[in-house]
């Protein structure tokens, strides 16, 4: 039986009470709006982009629990990240939500450092798309996708 | 979890004990709690003797209807059209024939939208709905009113989620060609006044349709009496199988519509350069029905008869009343849709934590609701918040479940101290 506070760790209820990044930074190059129609979670991403690296980073929006936490995290993981270091964080972070990882808490941890705290999730298929929604929002935004994400 | 535990149940006319024993699903388990099944606007349970209808007809009549001239193919038609009988007692229809299946409130919404609507909307013309309508009674007339160049017209709900009258009397003018309304508001709870709301669009000499897919499973509804020009609804949300639903016209404006779908059985000949059709109602359907569905949604009909709609109404206003006073008493709730006239549904928000949290916080307790937007957006939008806690009561619903609701909306507090 999933534990309520393996989904709903400490870390992940401060980062929803307290969104870090939690703005629009002055020289955004690049934005993507990401959104989940079956439970309204919408999302704004906004990237200062140097070059292929992530300058500054920021979101705003309305979400649950699980999807603020997730966003205000990703934006402190990838700043100071190159893109292909974003999209390699979020390929492993999408493992471990999803269940599909095998390798022990220490590699996790050194892959994903504080983003392990999402393992939880992987018990919680329906909220998969929660965690994952702020990610999709990161990656359209890193190839300047003009549409708004959908995780539908 | 049964009435026996310590919490005092109303006395009420109704064996509640006797009518959850009806109901299999209710004494299953979910996350290793006893399952408090709180998501009736969703879908209903189902009691035993509609899962042994469908059995029984699948083990010992089923063939295909209104073709063969064997036994089975007589029989099965037999009960198909003994179902359309059951139906138009239900809802008090003058013929059988104004009972048209389909497979359920959506469909029938489309129905009516795309044969009606189409024959009768111009440039210019105007649907009338309302503030607190499903997708299922939007997108329809949106769809339509895209195609024939028409407009979509909204009135206006209060803060307590009741549709303003008056304003709805302002929109209805020369250019209504039709008014869909819902009888009850599946995110609100609100009793539309439709008997009222339709003799004032039947002054201006507009028809009206109904949704009535929240109603029928609550409220006694005699199509005649409210003189409902359409009425829909769903066998699923009044203890019946999925899969069948129902559409009533009145005689007159159904067999001046043109068909919906083309196809078996809604023919009366057919050749390459002419086909005539069938008449009402099986010119609106084509091809094999839910014969199984159909069967399965008389046998609710009978089991709710049996119990007696006005006893099922008492009852679930009993709980509507209670649960709603034990929310209300909660820190942080606010209680969204507080109209005088109420069926059912208890929709709600928790401050500073959102319904999907809440919703999977329950969830670990064995308690099903609906949290998210309901498929009425513009209701959220209306009140400002991006989706509700919906729970929602049925017949077998019993205070303790309430009891267990408002312990686990504790839980909730203690997650997000």
């Amino acid at each position: 039986m999933p534990e309520l506070r393996d989904l709903y760790q400490e870390v992940i209820l401060e980062h929803s009470k307290a969104p870090r990044n939690y703005k629009e930074p002055a020289h955004t190059n690049h934005k993507a709006e990401g959104y989940n129609p079956l439970c309204g979670d919408r999302f704004t991403v906004y990237l200062e982009m140097d070059g292929d690296t992530v300058r500054d980073i920021g979101f705003q929006g309305a979400g649950c629990a699980i999807s603020k936490a997730s966003a205000s995290m990703m934006t402190q993981s990838v700043k100071g990240k190159t893109k292909a270091e974003a999209q390699k964080i979020f390929a492993r972070f999408h493992d471990l939500v999803t269940g599909h990882t095998h390798e022990s808490d220490e590699q996790l941890q050194a892959d994903l450092g504080k983003l392990a705290v999402f393992s939880g999730v992987s018990e919680f298929p329906m909220r998969v798309k929660c965690a994952t929604l702020a990610w999709h929002t990161l990656e359209a935004a890193l190839e300047g996708k003009q549409e708004k994400v959908s995780t539908e | 979890m049964t009435a026996s535990v310590a919490i005092p149940e109303k006395a009420s006319a109704l064996d509640v004990d006797k009518i959850r024993r009806d109901f299999p699903i209710l004494h299953t388990q979910a996350r290793g709690h006893n399952l408090v099944y709180l998501d009736n606007a969703a879908t209903s349970q189902k009691p035993q003797v509609v899962i042994d209808a469908l059995v029984h007809y699948y083990e010992t009549g089923n063939a295909n209807i209104h073709r063969g001239v064997h036994y089975l193919s007589e029989k099965a038609t037999q009960d198909f059209e003994e179902g359309r009988a059951a139906v138009q007692r239900f809802i008090n229809a003058a013929h059988s024939g104004e009972i048209v299946f389909t497979r359920g409130t959506t469909e029938a919404i489309n129905l009516v939208a795309q044969t009606y609507g189409r024959t009768h909307l111009r440039a210019g013309d105007e649907v009338l709905i309302t503030a607190m309508e499903h997708h299922s009674n939007i997108v329809p007339w949106q769809i339509l009113c895209e195609e024939q160049g028409a407009k979509l017209r909204v009135a206006p709900i209060n803060d307590q989620g009741e549709l303003i009258v008056e304003e709805f009397a302002k929109l209805l003018g020369p250019k209504t060609k039709i008014v869909a309304l819902s009888h009850v508001s599946n995110a609100l709870g609100t009793v539309n006044p439709v008997k009222r709301l339709i003799a004032m669009a039947h002054a201006k000499g507009v028809p009206v349709l109904v949704d009535g897919a929240q109603a029928v499973p609550h409220i006694a509804v005699d199509v005649r009496d409210l003189d409902a020009d359409f009425y829909a609804f769903s066998a699923h949300k009044m203890y019946g199988p999925t899969g069948i639903g129902v559409l009533y016209g009145k005689k007159a404006l159904l067999e001046a519509m043109p068909p919906y779908q083309g196809g078996g059985d809604m023919i009366a000949s057919v050749t390459f350069e002419k086909t005539t059709y069938n008449k009402v109602p099986h010119k609106f359907e084509a091809g094999t029905p839910d014969m199984a569905g159909v069967v399965g949604l008389k046998a609710a009909i009978e089991y709710m008869h049996a119990i007696g709609i006005d006893k099922i109404a008492a009852h679930e206003h009993d709980l509507l009343e209670y649960a709603t006073e034990k929310l209300s008493a909660l820190p942080g709730i606010r209680v969204i849709g507080t109209a005088a006239d109420k069926a059912s549904v208890l929709s709600f928000v928790i401050e500073d934590v959102h319904p999907h949290d809440i919703g999977t916080i329950l969830d670990q307790e064995g308690i099903a609701v609906r949290t998210g937007h309901h498929c009425a957006q513009p209701v959220m939008d209306r009140f400002c918040i991006p989706a509700t806690v919906r729970a929602s009561f049925a017949v077998y619903n019993i205070r303790a479940e309430v009891d267990a609701l408002v312990a686990g909306i504790r839980k909730v507090e203690e997650v997000f101290a």
